[in-house]
């Protein structure tokens, strides 16, 4: 089996930013050449998807593949995501890897029977006779008014699903070895990337590597504060930890990356160590990943905790369009300050 | 029954094999289904059955064309295309009764068949959820240039689903080896046709997409023995896909062993004109008249399959439950491949 021999490598930078080990490349590069390597190393892998091979190529994360790898294997789709999906779960039932492109996670909601009903549930509910190694890759878009139908982050919905797998990529690293990995498991993955992430250039190995599913990063150390953040939020959870520094508070900053499986050991190490927690998610804050997060502490280390932990995620309301409401909607660096504050406070 | 299609010359008539083969995969369907009426009072078959009595001609004239590596989905009715392609009449008796030695170790239940080796690489009970599988085992098929073909089974009801539309797009798209075969019974659970659809006629909206469909009587296994002979040869010659729609009607209720026109469900004359035409005594005549098989032929053939059935649902009622610790197994795969 050609994915035997992807190893899973500890070259593993901290955080994103130019790295004096050695090349650096763009996110969608980074993603773009998980896919060449992996569309190159094993038939069975494809990639479709709206627009996968249209010039702007999934804002340059397939841009060109169909020409290296053949329109059979490199395929835009009809607009058709709840059937595309099962068609999808089926050629994976058949032996393939498919990795399928959704420009918006927003449209995954009509994918959502084929992934909770089928996909996530097939290996189990056959006693282990089939799986379905299945990659879903979805990117959040914010900003310039996309409003409540382009720019919802979904994790929370998904993140319920026994039998899926949910990653949630920060660094250009990760975005090349987590999409491999994905490829490489048996199991239904659904990647939600977003467009912030693009923006980032960072240290990625030529070689083909994995970094494994279910293993979170710790960003950076620190004794008073765990930050537990995924995605862009990473970014935004290091620049609170620089200013902290700065007034002699030591926030560690905690990536989960895999949301399912979730790293819990590294969460709990964390907060056992400085006693105090806050979890920020771009997802709706009612029933969401930081709120599972946060009773995951409660329950494990209850007598670590100095302070309550605290959320600071997305307000449960639909995304506003207008670019004063979608400010206020938003959440970041300064909400990540005002809650470690918070906790810092309680004694 | 009417004809719409652009289809492929008649092939030659089937050998007498070949007939005596149908009869005998139509009566193990019905008395699979028989013996599961006869065994639901005592309780121990503990989920809901999905009869297809009354169906059987459908199942038994289109999987004699499929060949050991073609793939088939099925539906929540699944039993007869099981047992048509091959799966063994105990495994899925065993699944029923909830053993480990079922086909997915107690964990589908009736509705959730499987068995690789015949091609049947799970099934849904969400309607409509199949339909797409059956065409990305085709994509997949056709991607690794294997000559595989897939049979796709569905419901009258599935075809309101958009799942269907957008499957057959898809397939009809990428000229894909897929034969679409919707049995429509009339019903979808308690709710006619007429009540759900301002077209009856399903084939149509295949045509719709430029794939070659029929119309045809279900319970006519010779009928549907040739329609499938011509849509098992276009999928094969890489032509694309192919419909057709078998007529027919189910006899028992939408889910257990009963007759549902009691409970008003339906008309009871409609059920007694349809019971008058069953598929597996019409045949069973038609090769008794034509001296293909005589009565006493016939009668061995039945107490043959009554007897290996019995036999699967003593196995499969002494086989061992799953040891509780199983639940909390298998949710994922190994992460190796
Ligand atoms: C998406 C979905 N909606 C509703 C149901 C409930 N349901 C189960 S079977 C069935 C009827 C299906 O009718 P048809 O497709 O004609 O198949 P038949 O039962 O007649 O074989 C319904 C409505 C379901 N399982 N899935
Ligand atoms: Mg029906």
């Amino acid at each position: 089996m050609p994915w035997s021999k992807i190893t899973e490598t500890s070259l593993e930078p901290a955080s994103d930013g130019d790295d004096a080990r050695g090349r650096i490349l763009s996110y969608p590069e980074a993603i773009r050449e998980a896919l060449a390597q992996s569309l190159a190393i094993d038939p069975a892998v494809f990639v479709m998807g709206q627009g996968v091979d249209d010039p702007s190529g999934m804002f340059g994360a397939t841009r060109g593949l169909h020409e290296t790898f053949g329109a059979d294997r490199v395929f835009d789709t009809p607009l058709a995501e709840t059937a595309l999906t099962g068609v999808a779960v089926g050629a994976a039932l058949g032996g393939m890897r498919p990795v399928y492109f959704h420009n918006r996670p927003d449209f995954l909601y009509l994918a959502m029977d084929q992934l909770a009903n089928h996909a996530a549930k097939w290996h189990y509910m056959f006693g282990g006779a089939a799986c379905v190694p299945l990659v879903l890759w979805a990117c959040t878009g914010r900003g310039w008014g996309s409003g409540a139908q382009h720019s919802q982050a979904v994790q929370g919905l998904f993140f319920q699903i026994p039998g899926l797998k949910l990653v949630m990529p920060s660094t250009c690293y990760d975005a090349k070895g987590l999409l491999i990995a994905a490829i490489k498991d048996d199991n239904p993955v659904l990647i939600l990337d977003h467009r912030f992430n693009f923006r980032n250039r960072g240290y990625v190995p030529e070689e083909m590597y994995a970094v494994p599913l279910g293993r979170a990063a710790v960003r950076r150390e620190g004794r008073d504060v765990t930050v537990v953040a995924a995605s862009h939020l990473v970014m935004d959870a290091l620049r609170a930890a620089e200013e902290f520094a700065a007034q002699g508070v030591s926030v560690e900053v905690v990536d989960p990356r895999t949301l399912r499986p979730l790293d819990e050991e590294t969460i709990l190490n964390s907060v056992a160590k400085t006693g105090r927690l806050v979890v920020a998610d771009t997802g709706w804050r009612s029933g969401g990943v930081a709120a599972e997060i946060c009773a995951l502490a409660a329950e494990r280390c209850f007598d670590a905790l100095k302070a309550p932990p605290r959320r600071v995620a997305g307000p449960d309301l639909p995304t506003p369009a207008g670019c004063t409401l979608e400010e206020a909607y938003y959440i970041g660096k300064n909400e990540i300050v005002a809650a470690v504050r918070g906790v810092l406070k309680q004694k | 029954m009417s004809t719409s299609s652009d289809c492929a010359p008649a092939s030659p008539a089937p050998s007498r094999d070949v007939l005596r083969g149908l009869l005998e995969t139509m009566l193990f369907i019905r008395l699979f289904e028989e013996k599961i009426v006869a065994v639901y009072p005592d309780q121990d078959m503990k989920c809901p059955v999905h009869l297809c009595i009354g169906q059987e001609a459908v199942a038994a004239g289109v999987i004699a064309h499929l060949r050991p590596g073609d793939y088939l989905t099925s539906t929540h009715r699944n039993h007869g295309h099981c047992l048509a392609k091959g799966v063994d009449p105990g495994i899925l008796l065993a699944e029923f009764f909830g053993r480990a030695s079922g086909c997915c170790r107690g964990k589908g239940g009736s509705m959730h068949p499987m068995s690789p080796e015949h091609g049947i690489l799970g099934t849904s009970a969400i309607v409509g959820g199949g339909i797409p599988h059956g065409v990305g085992h085709a994509l997949a098929a056709f991607l690794r240039g294997q000559d595989a073909i897939s049979a796709v089974f569905f419901g009258d009801g599935a075809s309101e689903e958009g799942s269907f539309h957008e499957s057959l797009n898809f397939a009809a798209l990428k000229g894909l080896p897929v034969v679409f075969v919707c049995e429509n019974n009339h019903y979808a659970t308690n709710s006619p046709l007429g009540a759900r659809q301002p077209n009856p006629d399903v084939h149509r909206r295949a045509q719709g997409y430029g794939i070659p469909a029929e119309r045809l009587d279900g319970n006519d296994v010779e009928a549907v023995y040739a329609a499938a002979g011509r849509a098992a040869a276009h999928a094969r010659a890489g032509l694309g896909p192919y419909f057709l729609e078998c007529v027919t009607y189910r006899w028992k209720g939408h889910v257990g062993p009963d007759c549902d026109y009691e409970k008003g469900c339906r008309p009871k004359d409609e059920l007694f004109d349809w019971m008058e035409r069953c598929p597996v005594k019409r045949f069973q005549s038609r090769i008794e008249d034509a001296g293909i098989m005589d009565a006493a032929g016939t009668q061995a053939m039945i107490a043959a399959i009554s007897a290996r059935l019995d036999a699967a649902v003593a196995w499969a009622r002494g086989e061992k439950y799953p040891d509780a610790a199983e639940a909390v197994l298998g949710v994922y795969a190994p992460a190796e491949v």
